[in-house]
């Protein structure tokens, strides 16, 4: 087995038993990023000295004696989260050459655990849309079939570690950006809780609903993830002060007393065949795990697309406002007066899909519309979320697909902002109701392409979806499957 | 129509975005087919329901009134495309 297709879990055992050094896994990923990259285009920046750097700390550390949960781990981060030692562009040409003045918080806690940040990954601009091709420098392509979107906007995450360049990756899910390219790239990828994981560092998009989280090769990953990531951040004040489990605890054999509940409404119209038909065979080895599956109702379901796609611009709308060419970021030096900087530095810094939602959210919240747009969508959201609240009573997980078809060809939707809004239907929920979901790779539709199964669970259940998650991945026959690369 | 190529304009001007007169068009086609489907909300009956602005529990998050350290000035202005090294540099506001 190549040394670079390890999971985490397992390249870990090899550092702790030394029979691997920190130098050999890093140099490993760097010659695989090298042999791969031109096809999948994960990176945005890529620091190798800096990784081979740390790799021979770590080793350094190890052999005295030193331990740390990703000690010499090598793995890559969402151009989103805040780098004090590499550039943070948020896919945007607004920020093509800013390098934060500090790290995230989740970026500090990885550095603390010794991982080696390998590089920068590739998203839609400041994280708005479904498939990475709003990058405004490149866009990542599916590791399973090229030419074919690795999702969004986490795709770059997602591809790299499908393509095994890293053996994780940390996302950002706003409405469904970790775990549609984990589906789509047949990778597994956790949005936790509101508050669970610190937002400091993350480049704000819709402050209600963002959630940074992992990308791993499989479930165990993802908890060993968590492990370092969750937590109270004092500078996070929406980050909650909660006792932070051992995650890999919860991946026990057997589902046993576990309700899965089905919701009809995220399998009605638009749902392709083959997605259902896999995920249905999902439900069917959860079954045999030992869960009870209830049908369930989210009767709201069908206005989350609408709720979302107000609410979520309203916020960028605001949070945007800060790209104004002042402190950081692009200037439109040509302009003579501080209003046409503003906005002639605004009009060539965002790209289309930003404008587009600037303009949606800042029409939602003005004089006149604020009632019926804003306000009402707020209500809506509050509905939303007493649906799970109910269906929770009933079940201890909801479990559906995550996206509605498999990857389909780069530029195929690229046209058309509504039909990729509405691919977001299944994934939305979660955030609008603050509650932790998973994707797990359940199976393959006949061209080849990967589909996943989507599990979400109430507030700070974390440990309820890695557990079903682990007992689905026992089953489904998709661990260790890798994409068809050089 | 939901949205004119005039309230387009005059949303844009709100933001600070300047859009070129094809953006004006194009961006009020894709806002009116956006906003006529979100119209779908009006089915809902909203009677009495109270707003969610977020899903963290109702509360503050208090902390000590204590002088800590923050960030120094020149890291604070290093980014900026302008600066004095005191202060952002911006075009003059009166002229």
């Amino acid at each position: 087995m190549d040394i670079y297709s390890l999971t985490l879990g397992q390249a870990k055992e090899k550092l702790d038993r030394g029979e691997l050094s920190s130098r050999e896994l890093t140099e490993a990923v760097l010659a695989r990023i090298d042999a791969v990259e031109d096809r999948v285009r994960a990176f945005l920046h890529l620091d190798p000295e800096g990784a081979l750097a740390r790799a021979d700390e770590a080793d350094r550390l190890r052999k005295e004696g030193r331990a740390g949960e990703l000690l010499g781990i090598p793995l890559s981060l969402k151009d989103v989260l805040c780098t004090a030692t590499m550039p943070t562009t948020c896919g945007s040409r607004m920020l093509e050459n800013f390098v934060p003045p500090y790290d995230a918080t989740v970026v500090r806690r990885l550095r603390d655990a010794g991982a080696v940040i390998l590089g920068k990954v590739a998203m839609d601009e400041f994280a708005m849309g479904s498939t990475s091709e709003n990058c405004a420098f490149q866009t990542p392509v599916n590791p399973w079939k090229d030419g074919y979107v690795a999702g969004g906007s986490s795709g770059g995450s997602a591809a790299a570690v499908a393509a095994d360049e890293g053996f994780a990756s940390l996302g950002s899910d706003t409405g469904g950006s970790i775990r549609q390219p984990a589906s789509l790239c047949g990778i597994v990828g956790m949005k936790p809780t509101y508050g669970r994981v610190s937002r400091y560092g993350l480049v704000a998009f819709a402050s209600s609903l963002d959630q940074v989280g992992p990308l791993t090769k499989d479930v165990r990953d993802c908890a060993l993830m968590m492990n370092v990531i969750a937590g109270h951040d004092h500078r996070d004040s929406t980050s909650i002060d909660r006792e932070v489990p051992d995650y890999t605890a919860a991946l026990v054999d057997g589902l046993r007393g576990i309700r899965v509940g089905i919701p009809g409404e995220y399998f009605g119209d638009g749902l392709d065949p083959e997605v259902e038909r896999t995920v249905r065979r999902g439900i069917d080895m959860l079954r045999d795990a030992g869960a009870e599956i209830v049908e369930v109702s989210l009767p709201h379901t069908e206005y989350c697309v609408a709720v979302y796609y107000l609410i979520a611009p309203a916020e960028a709308s605001s949070n945007l406002a800060r790209y104004d060419g002042v402190r950081y970021g692009f200037r439109d030096r040509d302009a003579q007066s501080l209003i046409d900087m503003y906005r002639s530095t605004r009009s060539r810094g965002f790209g289309d899909e930003v404008k587009r939602r600037i303009l949606i959210g800042t029409y939602a919240l003005s004089a006149g519309y604020y009632d019926a747009y804003y306000k009402k969508a707020s209500r809506v959201r509050t509905l939303i979320q007493e649906d799970f609240t109910t269906a929770f009573t009933d079940c201890d997980l909801v479990v559906s697909p995550v996206c509605p078809t498999p990857s389909w060809k780069i530029g195929e939707k690229s046209d058309d902002p509504l039909a990729l809004y509405l691919s977001d239907i299944l994934t939305i929920s979660a955030n609008l109701a603050g509650i932790p979901a998973i994707s797990v790779p359940c199976g393959f539709s006949d061209d080849g392409l990967p589909i996943g199964m989507q599990m979400q669970a109430a507030h700070f259940n974390e440990e309820i979806l890695l557990r079903a998650a682990h007992n689905l991945e026992q089953r489904a026959g998709m661990l260790g499957r890798r994409p068809p690369l050089p | 129509m939901k949205i004119t190529s005039k309230e387009v304009e005059h949303v844009a001007r709100l933001a600070r975005l300047d859009l070129a007169a094809d953006e004006v068009e194009r961006m009020t086609g894709q806002l009116d087919t956006i906003l006529n489907y979100v119209a779908k909300l009006d089915e809902v009956d909203t009677t009495g329901i109270t707003e969610t602005t977020h899903t963290r529990k109702p509360g503050n998050a208090f902390r000590e009134d204590a002088v800590r350290p923050s960030l120094p000035r020149e890291k604070a202005l290093a980014n900026a495309p302008r600066q004095n090294g005191e202060a952002f540099v911006v075009p003059k506001i009166i002229s």
